[in-house]
């Protein structure tokens, strides 16, 4: 269980960092009266030592109270139910969306292997990995917003599902073509097992074979790579969310990072750790399930 | 025929190696060698030609951009910032990884079970947020997104470095140097690090273009390469705030670094297959 150490690592290093700034977050604003800098401080717990102030931190997070903004009068767990809705409904989206479409080609690659739909599909693919998010979302937007006029390229204007559809796409692809590479390899290495052989020696057709014997030792690859993919989709929402103006998480995050806000940029940073780390145990537990060889004591 | 001999023949008879190099090679010579024939300066202003489309007038080849700079050669210039961007954080990867990896795999047991440990925690971790947290922390300044990209990019090649050796060490051929008494540096140069150079080559190829992308990431951000200089990242970002009326400012650098990353991918794969004949499926 890995988990903790992480996500202490995680923590701790984020605040070092922060905290390593010369001068406080306060330094770059015009000279404040001594009183009211105090003040300020002391509402900030920045008069205590470093180790303190770290200490403290971390024991407000274990109450789940992630403090006070330097920037703004909502504290950050505030701004975090603000802005998580959004990213969550368009990585959730996107997410679904990748696994969906990726074990579909993957698995229709690897039935057809050497076909010449086999290597359209593996070369989709590898141009999937290789084009990055910032350059397919305005593509897809100057495509179907600009020219085609089908759906709105903007978050703010308009009210209906269709703008979901533009940034969950863009967000989804490279995971996609991921996903489809991964399911290609390891299906075609399953679909060569003896036990494949074996039903398939005894008439089960491909439909049945795939189902009930391939797909679930096919699965094991895809599954390691949930954790991994979450880290891939938080970092793209970062890019989605300012290419179509969407008020979520990743935007915050920037937008704090140039303001300098750093206790938001810490409770961004400590939420999305958490959560790649739980994708990796939820991954670790189904991993577990789908292959008889793993056992936990 | 030698080993080296065999690899060579491999490698030139491998059409994915050939094309995707190819078209790198081509890449990075135009890159080099047009900003210096070009009668246009890639930081001169020119109000009076201001986001111009692709043509021939004042040989604008690629237009011009928002300031009436010439796109062609700040596009070339990009490339160049680009390429060398990945070159060295790739260069920092592989001297961190190799070294971590292969200490790691020769040491064993409880050294490496820790040091292994660490890879795993790091892989956990949200890097570009602490990337971009530094960039803004610090100030923006060129090595540092070197460091940064090099930083995160050395796990991947210390894991592969390290179970390399790991599978090496029990070999019989190296048994057999350690019973014939060759000491161990010369094992680790004559024996080890021979073995391993097929595998980091292959990894370096893909490492290139994964440090391309955090670059461009970072300047598409605006925490990257800064003006007058740029960056394929920066000019895509640049690209994107007037694609409605000069789309060719963003397909243009967009398409070059896809290309970029595309051909590196491809050198990648096909430098595998060249050098992991043995276990290739």
């Amino acid at each position: 269980m890995g988990a903790v150490p992480t996500l202490l690592l995680v923590i701790v290093l984020a605040f070092f960092l922060v905290h390593s700034v010369p001068g406080g977050p306060f330094d770059s604003e015009r000279v404040l009266p001594p009183e009211i800098e105090q003040v300020l401080l002391e509402r900030y717990d920045l008069d205590d030592p470093v180790p303190v102030q770290l200490a403290k931190y971390l024991g407000n997070l274990l109450k789940g109270d992630f403090g006070p903004s330097y920037r703004s009068t909502l504290n950050v767990n505030q701004i975090i139910a603000q802005r998580f809705p959004a990213s969550l409904a368009i990585g959730g989206l996107a997410m679904t969306l990748a696994l969906a479409a990726g074990l579909m080609l993957g698995t229709w690659a690897a039935l057809r292997h050497n076909s010449r739909l086999d290597r359209v599909v593996t070369g989709l693919a590898m141009t999937g990995i290789s084009i990055p998010i910032f350059v397919v979302a305005p593509a897809l937007v100057l495509i179907f917003a600009v020219y085609l006029n089908w759906l709105p390229a903007g978050w703010t204007v308009s009210p209906g599902p269709a703008k979901y559809v533009l940034p969950v796409v863009a967000l989804a692809l490279p995971q996609i073509a991921y996903i489809t590479r991964l399911t290609r390899a390891s299906m075609i290495d399953v679909l060569q097992s003896g036990y494949v052989r074996t039903a398939r020696a005894q008439g089960l057709g491909t439909a049945a074979i795939v189902r009930h014997h391939a797909l679930k030792p096919a699965l094991l690859p895809v599954v390691s790579y949930l954790g991994p993919a979450i880290a891939g989709i938080l970092t793209g929402s970062v890019v989605i969310e300012s290419v179509f103006g969407i008020p979520g998480l990743g935007e915050g995050f920037v937008t704090a990072a140039f303001n300098r806000d750093y206790l938001q940029v810490m409770g961004i940073v400590v939420l999305y750790a958490a959560l790649v780390v739980l994708l990796n145990l939820l991954a670790d537990v189904l991993y577990g399930l789908l292959d008889p060889r793993v056992r936990y004591e | 025929m030698s080993f080296e001999g065999l690899t060579l023949t491999r490698l030139a008879t491998n059409r994915t190696v050939r094309v995707s190099g190819g078209i790198i090679a081509a890449i990075a010579v135009v890159a080099i060698v047009a900003p210096l024939l070009s009668p246009n300066h890639y930081m001169a202003v020119n109000f009076e030609a201001v986001l111009q489309p692709p043509g021939l007038a004042g040989l604008h080849l690629f237009g011009t951009d928002d300031l009436g700079r010439d796109q062609f050669v700040r596009t070339m210039m990009g490339v160049r910032v680009t390429l060398v961007v990945a070159i060295v954080a790739s260069i920092v990867s592989l001297v961190i990884g190799v070294i971590y990896g292969a200490v790691a795999g020769y040491v064993g047991g409880r050294v490496d079970a820790v040091m292994m440990r660490f890879v795993d925690t790091l892989y956990a971790m949200p890097f570009i947020f602490f990337v971009i947290l530094l960039t803004v922390i610090f100030e923006r300044n060129f090595v540092l997104i070197f460091v940064a990209i090099g930083a995160i990019n050395w796990l991947d090649m210390a894991r592969i470095v390290r179970g390399q050796t790991l599978s090496l060490k029990e070999r019989p051929f190296l048994e057999a140097a350690r019973l014939t008494g060759v000491p161990t540096m010369a094992i680790i140069r004559r024996h080890i690090a021979p073995n391993l150079i097929g595998i980091v080559i292959v990894y370096v190829t893909l490492t290139i273009p994964q440090a391309i992308l955090v670059e461009s990431f970072l300047s598409f951000l605006g925490l990257g390469i800064q003006e007058p200089e740029t960056s394929l990242g920066s000019l895509v970002d640049l690209g994107v705030d007037h694609m409605e009326s000069s789309p060719w400012m963003l397909i243009i650098p967009g398409g070059l670094l896809a290309v970029i990353l595309l051909c590196f991918n491809f050198l990648g794969d096909g430098l595998r297959d060249v050098f992991d004949a043995r276990q290739s499926r």
